[in-house]
């Protein structure tokens, strides 16, 4: 049995996944297939139930219910020591007591590989960080700890290699050149990689494919890019990037679009991008395909007017503008700093109009302030 | 002036620390100073230096008898308080189980009951199945009451062990007896010297449960109490002086091997 | 508990049972017999040390009456040398927490390296440092401080004065341990807050360090109150304490249902007054 289970490649198969403890569900009936060699990156916020599946997939914790499963061999029950599954802790746990360069070999030598030396200097090289192999693990920065967890997981050559947030403890401008690093390893070795995160940025960053996780399921699954300009929850685009949503109603069909009432003014949407499954939705646009203009320039596209500036902040590459709008809800622009055109300022009287291609619309019973929790860690989205 | 008030009160605690370790090695002092005595018999006044103490430390009768009893009795004691001790510590810092709380509470009371309860029960135990004091009963005295501070001991470090470190064992292809082997005792094993040098300690210093349960055996402590009507012979403040110096030595030397091992 | 599937439920069990069966015999069995003991009656007529079981729990009575003085001395000379132990080395175990450094360790083999000459040794010293031969008295008679009457040892001070500092180490160690932990920032923070030292002392370091106050007192009181050897080097027969007694109705007096019930009566009142205190201090975890 451990022989096959050892063996085992290909893609990575979830099964109604379940996992109770007593009352409180973490994971609920997770169903997803990774495919090898792609970087899948499971996103949510803290709680949602990642990390616990990812510890399922590795064997550190058992599932109450469904399977695992790694090509065609069943894992759910095996051994952690047994799977051909690698992880990168979050705070690296790196062994105290052993050198660099035994930290590496651990694994190789559990597996009766007697010439370590040749892959240790080779995974070494990789992180590059081949000086360091007699030292101990107190004696490294984080950013090398973390370098080091990555080649002591690498080098055993695994079918699937999982990241627990293995980001989360290092300074910003580290985090950007590891996030760029790893994304080149995993080409490199051609590993299936399955990166747990809080950080949308780096999910979309890094991943191939997103899972984006709520309360232990999976509410969206898809590219960077589908997710991004497609979500089908409030919570989604809430949480990837920011988003307004306007609450409205379907008034009409004008060909392949929708006509939406918003609090009386009319846009239009791709019926294509509509997850509504009735008349009444949240139309969904993201802040920088707002563009603001001053009541005498003229535009094109979906317009919003009766808007007045509340709030600007100047962020270097761009500016962000709080509009409140006729109804009373304020939306988020940003506007790119691009042209050296005058910024608007506060109170100003203004237009919001938007290319309709852009709008997404979502359940109108969806909950317009899902995923929208501020994480003190997160960035301010760039452009 | 006001300086010399300001740089006192500054200073306070720390000239504190200095009168308090004073306080703490005048006797040590002192019985190595007399350990230079050319005293004869009764080691009370001081009569003239000499190294002939020094030179034949076994020279009093039964003193090096009674330290041997206490090497070995130490020894001994360790062993298996330490053994016993690591084991249980691992039974409770790692497992849930039902009567956890009540061993727990049972590990406790040892050090909670004086000595002289422990030494008089464990007498009155071995009186009702005709066992006569002596040296096994007193090593299974010593081990009793060595276990409970191996046990608390051993704990606190296993509670203070990161259990991400043993799952990274598992994910990385060690079996469960293969993570003790290399991830689990490596880094409990500081604990367990710890432990096994505290309770050596303990052993060997142990005068009350020892005095119940060795009969005509003696030990250092028991040699120590019984000659001091008659006069205790300078051969022990020779001995004691030496141990003294031994364990700082130990303890210095081991000191520096750690901090040596952290810098390279 | 580290999130493994669980081993077998047989592991724990078999881990316990050599440590705890032999707890089990040599200290459970022995405390049973003890008490089985102190209700027995010597056999009229027959030799000393032969006993009959009479359950004659009038033994506690009567032990407990006759040697009151004694009980009462007992638990006083260890309070004090608890309080006392406590004034010295709370200050110490700070100092080494707080203003250590690099000399941290050192300290802390400093304060246990009195240990490693035997007790004995350093109580006897004491006595003779003490005593007419030795340099304080003299000293402390000319510089008329004491009468040319008064002795110092075979008294009630050099008693506690022994015991205060025989149990210092065990004070020391248990504070600095909890002293140690408190974050230097809180007391900062305090200050940042308008607290003095003497009320940051009062409102935050010492009820942070509770738990070593409440390890140190308790590791000091209980051996204390049951000692017999510093009162036996450094006192006299008006000092006798609890522990001498017990000690020579086992091997001058042989009357051991008296000593047993004695014992007993020490050990539970130990074990009353260590609940009563502990729930008060508040501190749940000891061990």
């Amino acid at each position: 049995m451990s022989d096959t289970a050892s063996s085992a490649r290909g893609d990575l198969g979830l099964s109604h996944l379940t996992k109770s403890y007593g009352d409180f569900t973490a994971v609920n009936d997770l169903s997803l297939i990774i495919p090898k060699g792609s970087f899948f990156a499971l996103l949510g916020p803290s709680g949602c139930g990642k990390t616990t599946t990812l510890r399922m997939i590795a064997g550190l914790e058992e599932p109450t219910q469904g399977t695992i499963s790694l090509g065609t061999t069943d894992i759910t029950y095996t051994k952690p020591y047994q799977r051909p599954i690698n992880t990168v802790f979050q705070n690296y746990a790196l062994f105290p007591h052993l050198t660099i360069f035994e930290n590496i070999a651990f694994g190789l030598r559990r597996r009766g590989i007697k010439d370590v030396d040749d892959a240790v200097n080779k995974a070494l090289d990789l992180v590059e960080l081949p000086h360091l192999a007699q030292r101990k693990p107190t004696q490294l920065s984080g950013g090398q700890q973390q370098r080091i967890a990555l080649a002591r997981a690498i080098v055993n050559r695994p079918a699937l290699l999982l990241l627990d947030e293995p980001l989360g403890a290092l300074d910003l401008k580290l985090r950007r050149q590891m996030q760029i690093e790893l994304k080149w390893i995993q080409k490199e070795v051609g590993i299936t990689f399955v990166h747990v995160t809080h950080d949308q940025e780096e999910a979309m960053t890094m991943a191939d494919t997103i899972a984006v996780m709520n309360e232990g399921e999976i509410e969206q699954m898809g590219s960077p890019a589908e997710l991004y300009d497609n979500p089908k929850t409030a919570f989604v685009a809430n949480f990837l990037g920011q988003s307004n949503l306007i609450k409205g109603s379907i008034t009409g069909l004008d060909g392949a679009n929708q006509i939406v009432d918003l609090f009386g003014q009319k846009i239009s949407l791709q019926k294509d991008r509509s997850h509504a499954v009735d008349n009444s939705i949240l139309a969904g646009i993201r802040p920088e395909k707002f563009r603001i203009s001053r009541l005498e320039t003229s535009t094109s596209g979906n317009i919003l007017t009766g808007g007045k500036i509340e709030d600007v902040s100047y962020i270097g590459v761009s500016t962000q503008y709080q509009v409140l709008m006729p109804w009373g809800q304020e939306l988020m622009v940003f506007e790119q700093n691009d042209d050296g055109v005058a910024p608007f300022s506060v109170g100003e009287s203004v237009n919001i109009s938007w290319e309709p291609v852009f709008t997404f619309a979502l359940r109108g019973d969806d909950d317009a302030e899902a995923g929208t929790e501020v994480n003190p860690d997160e960035d301010l989205e760039e452009e | 002036m006001n300086t010399l008030s300001r740089w006192f009160g500054r200073n306070l605690l720390r000239i504190y620390a200095v009168v308090a370790f004073t306080y703490l090695f005048i006797p040590v002092a002192y019985t190595f100073a007399f350990s230079f005595n050319d005293s004869g018999k009764s080691n009370l006044i001081w009569k003239g230096f000499t190294w002939a103490n020094w030179q034949n430390p076994c020279g009093a009768p039964e003193v090096c008898t009674a330290l041997g009893n206490s090497i070995k009795i130490g020894l001994l004691a360790t062993i298996f308080s330490t053994i016993l001790g690591t084991m249980i510590a691992f039974a409770i810092g790692r497992h849930k189980f039902k009567g956890r709380s009540t061993t727990n509470l049972l590990i406790f009371l040892p050090m909670a009951t004086p000595e002289i309860v422990l030494g008089a029960s464990l007498l009155s135990l071995f009186l009702v199945f005709q066992i006569n004091p002596g040296f096994w009963p007193t090593v299974i005295a010593h081990v009793l009451f060595c276990m409970s501070f191996v046990v608390v001991t051993v704990k606190a470090r296993i509670a203070s062990l990161d259990p991400r470190l043993e799952q990274a064992a598992m994910d990385l292809y060690a079996n469960e007896r293969e993570t003790f082997r290399r991830v689990t005792l490596p880094l409990v094993a500081p604990g367990i010297a710890a432990a096994a040098l505290l309770a050596f300690s303990l052993s060997f210093d142990d005068f009350i449960i020892t005095n119940f349960n060795s009969g005509t055996m003696t030990t250092f402590p028991k040699f120590i109490y019984t000659s001091a009507a008659r006069g205790i012979p300078a051969q022990a403040n020779v001995i004691g002086s030496a141990m003294f110096f031994l364990a700082l030595a130990i303890v210095i030397v081991g000191q520096l091997v750690t901090r040596k091992r952290k810098v390279s | 508990m580290t999130g493994v599937k669980k081993r077998g439920i047989s592991t724990p069990y078999l881990l316990l049972i050599p440590g705890m069966g032999f707890l089990f015999i040599f200290f459970l069995l022995p405390l049973f017999n003890l008490a089985q003991t102190s209700t027995q009656t010597p056999v009229g007529g027959g030799d000393t040390g032969e006993y009959e079981q009479t359950w004659r729990f009038a033994n506690y009575f009567d032990a407990f009456v006759e040697n009151r003085d004694q009980f009462g001395r007992s638990f006083l000379y260890a309070l004090i040398a608890t309080v006392l132990a406590l004034a010295i080395a709370y200050p110490l175990a700070y100092t080494i927490a707080f203003k250590g450094g690099r000399f941290k360790n050192v300290m802390l083999v400093l304060v246990i390296a009195p240990f490693f000459t035997s007790f004995l040794l350093r109580t006897i010293a004491w006595k003779q440092i003490l005593g007419e031969e030795g340099f304080v008295v003299p000293t402390l008679r000319s510089l008329q401080i004491i009468s040319e009457s008064t002795t110092l040892t075979s008294s009630a001070f050099a008693v506690v004065m022994g015991m205060t500092y025989n149990f210092l180490p065990f004070m020391t160690l248990p504070l600095y341990a909890s002293i140690d932990r408190i974050d230097p920032r809180t007391l900062e923070a305090s200050g940042d807050l308008y607290a003095n030292g003497l009320t940051t002392f009062r409102r935050v370091t010492l009820p942070l360090s509770m738990p070593g106050v409440v390890a140190g007192t308790l590791l000091t009181f209980i051996p204390a109150a049951g000692d017999y050897v510093n009162a036996a080097i450094l006192g006299s027969p008006q000092t006798k304490m609890l522990g001498n007694v017990i000690e020579s109705r086992y091997f001058k007096i042989v009357d051991y249902p008296t000593a047993s019930a004695l014992s007993f009566t020490l050990m539970i009142s130990i074990l009353i007054l260590v609940t009563v205190y502990v729930r008060k201090a508040g501190t749940e975890e000891l061990v």
